[in-house]
């Protein structure tokens, strides 16, 4: 007797919780409009057209039926809102009209919520560009690069170096922070507010 | 002159500065006024909309509230910056049409004491104003140095003329517009088919081989081609494709050397301005060789100095200098 062959990994969270099963109605009231991902006919036409599909532990198709199925755990872990580029191809090609794009940010926000994973290089990243930008206004890209590089790429290092001497000279981008913008308060007040109602 | 509200956003002030010097270079004759918001805060790119959705849309939104305060008869809000592009509208869009997430902004931004009524401000591309606004007819009348002679990739992206909620540009992945311009400027428009491919975005920070793989695509089929240049439109696309070449190179072992400058930057050229008005020089991978093609002097790149190798071992003979041969960018590592 030959081992059965296991295809994809089986779920890790065991039974399928009962909360779990309005999993997919969480997702759609949490995405602004109507994202419509109850209409998803599980072609596939998203993964096909996905640029960074080959990076995803799971294709978007195969998301959205974990979805439904109440799998949450498993989604909240995989890494596949995290490889999504924001290319929108797999929205604009999509019979159903899903908004994909949309829904994937919604995903990578309940990822960040539910603590059991994501990807941390992609998040570490997001988190990085926003701590700059809730902090001056305007993003920093020479400190984001370099502190991002430094913590996850720390090897890769050697071989950027003649990119950032060119990012430095030629374009002539400054390795200091950017001006504070003039309402940074004003910006701060806001933010709290919407964080507070975000929580809501 | 006609007045737009404009938003640079932050590349146009740091890596992107050749598209921004290009890009008032040349929306002068055109008679476009750019109007920059005063204090205007960054859209977030896509990672603010990946942490939060709230303060996401509400850092974008601060900048529409700002826009709309402004305004004074312009109702036109125009942007360089793709992924600007795509956040300023996508606000817009989403508030307009989810009155409730609308009302939910507004009241975020109430608490700075500002307000946007959704539907306000159209919002628009550079591209799209040029195209549809200005028109091919008055670009041609301003081009005094045709470009006869380049042969260029026209090179959109993906979030012009995706998910495009308003419908301004011509298709969804095969638009003409900036074929049509570049044609317009004289230059020789390959069909590219990649057109509106991505060039990886942040994943050159997130997953370097992916986004690797996502560069090489584009630069060997503009290599295919043979493209003399690859012309962008957005900060992110030019900074991806050309800061990380080389790196690329290294890679896949490859040898391309695809300059990849901006639309404005070409279409200076072609009004007769002077190239280091336009930011040229200040790409890495130099297009010095491809404008001298068509006559055009832009500032020479500065030849890598070869390591000198300590000499080790046995004294040798000098080694022969052997001709150096012209690398096409085709000898793909076997």
């Amino acid at each position: 007797m030959t081992e059965p062959v296991i295809v994809s990994d089986p779920p890790s969270a065991g039974p399928v919780k009962h909360e779990d099963l309005k999993l997919l109605q969480e997702v759609i009231l949490r995405t602004p409009g109507d994202p419509g991902l109850e209409m998803c006919i599980q072609c596939g036409t998203c993964g096909g057209s996905c640029p960074s599909a080959s990076a995803m532990d799971h294709t978007p198709r195969a998301i959205f039926a974990m979805l439904r199925a109440g799998m949450r755990e498993d989604v909240m872990k995989s890494n596949t809102p995290w490889m999504c580029v924001s290319c929108y191809y797999c929205t604009v090609r999509c019979p159903q009209e899903i908004h994909i794009t949309d829904v994937m940010y919604t995903l990578k926000n309940m990822s960040l919520e539910s603590k059991v994973g994501g990807n941390s290089t992609a998040s570490d990243f997001s988190k990085t560009f926003i701590s700059l930008v809730e902090n001056y206004g305007r993003s920093f890209e020479i400190g984001l690069a370099g502190f991002h590089n430094v913590k996850h790429f720390i090897t890769r290092l050697p071989s950027m170096t003649p990119m950032a001497i060119g990012m430095l000279t030629k374009k002539g981008m400054s390795p200091f922070p950017p001006k504070r913008i003039k309402g940074m308060d004003q910006l701060k007040k806001i933010l709290k507010r919407a964080k507070e109602l975000e929580a809501v | 002159m006609t007045d737009y509200l404009y938003y640079p956003g932050c590349s146009m002030e740091s890596s992107a500065k050749a598209y921004e010097a290009s890009v008032e270079a040349v929306c002068g004759p055109l008679g476009i006024n750019l109007k920059e918001i005063d204090d205007w805060n960054c859209c977030g790119a896509t990672e603010y909309l990946s942490l939060d959705t709230t303060p996401a849309y509400s850092l974008i939104a601060r900048n529409l509230a700002l826009a709309e305060e402004q305004a004074n008869g312009t109702r036109t809000l125009l942007a360089a910056c793709s992924a600007c592009y795509l956040n300023l509208s996508k606000a817009d869009h989403y508030m307009h049409e989810d009155k409730a997430f609308g009302k939910k902004i507004n009241e975020a931004l109430a608490a700075g004491g500002l307000h946007y009524d959704p539907g306000q401000l159209v919002i628009r591309h550079l591209l799209d104003v040029m195209f549809n606004e200005v028109g091919l007819d008055k670009i041609k009348e301003k081009v005094v140095k045709p470009l006869t002679g380049l042969r260029v990739a026209s090179y959109i992206g993906c979030m012009v003329p995706r998910p495009d909620y308003n419908k301004h540009v011509s298709d969804t992945e095969h638009p003409y517009e900036l074929d049509d311009l570049l044609k317009a400027l004289g230059a020789e428009v390959i069909d590219f088919p990649l057109k509106t491919a991505c060039c990886g975005g942040h994943m050159t920070q997130i997953g370097p081989d992916t986004a690797f793989e996502l560069i090489r695509r584009l630069i060997s089929a503009a290599d295919e081609y043979k493209a003399d240049a690859l012309v962008a439109l957005c900060p992110m696309c030019q900074m991806n494709l050309d800061a990380f070449q080389g790196q690329m190179n290294g890679y896949f072992h490859t040898n391309y050397h695809i300059p990849i400058l901006f639309f404005t930057q070409l279409m200076g050229i072609a009004f007769g301005k002077n190239p280091e008005d336009l930011g040229f020089g200040s790409e890495l991978v130099s297009a010095h060789e491809a404008m001298k093609r068509i006559g055009i002097q832009t500032p020479e790149p500065v030849p890598a100095k070869p390591v000198a190798k300590k000499p080790t071992g046995l004294p040798m003979p000098p080694p022969r200098v052997r001709a150096v041969q012209q690398t096409t960018g085709n000898e793909e590592a076997s």
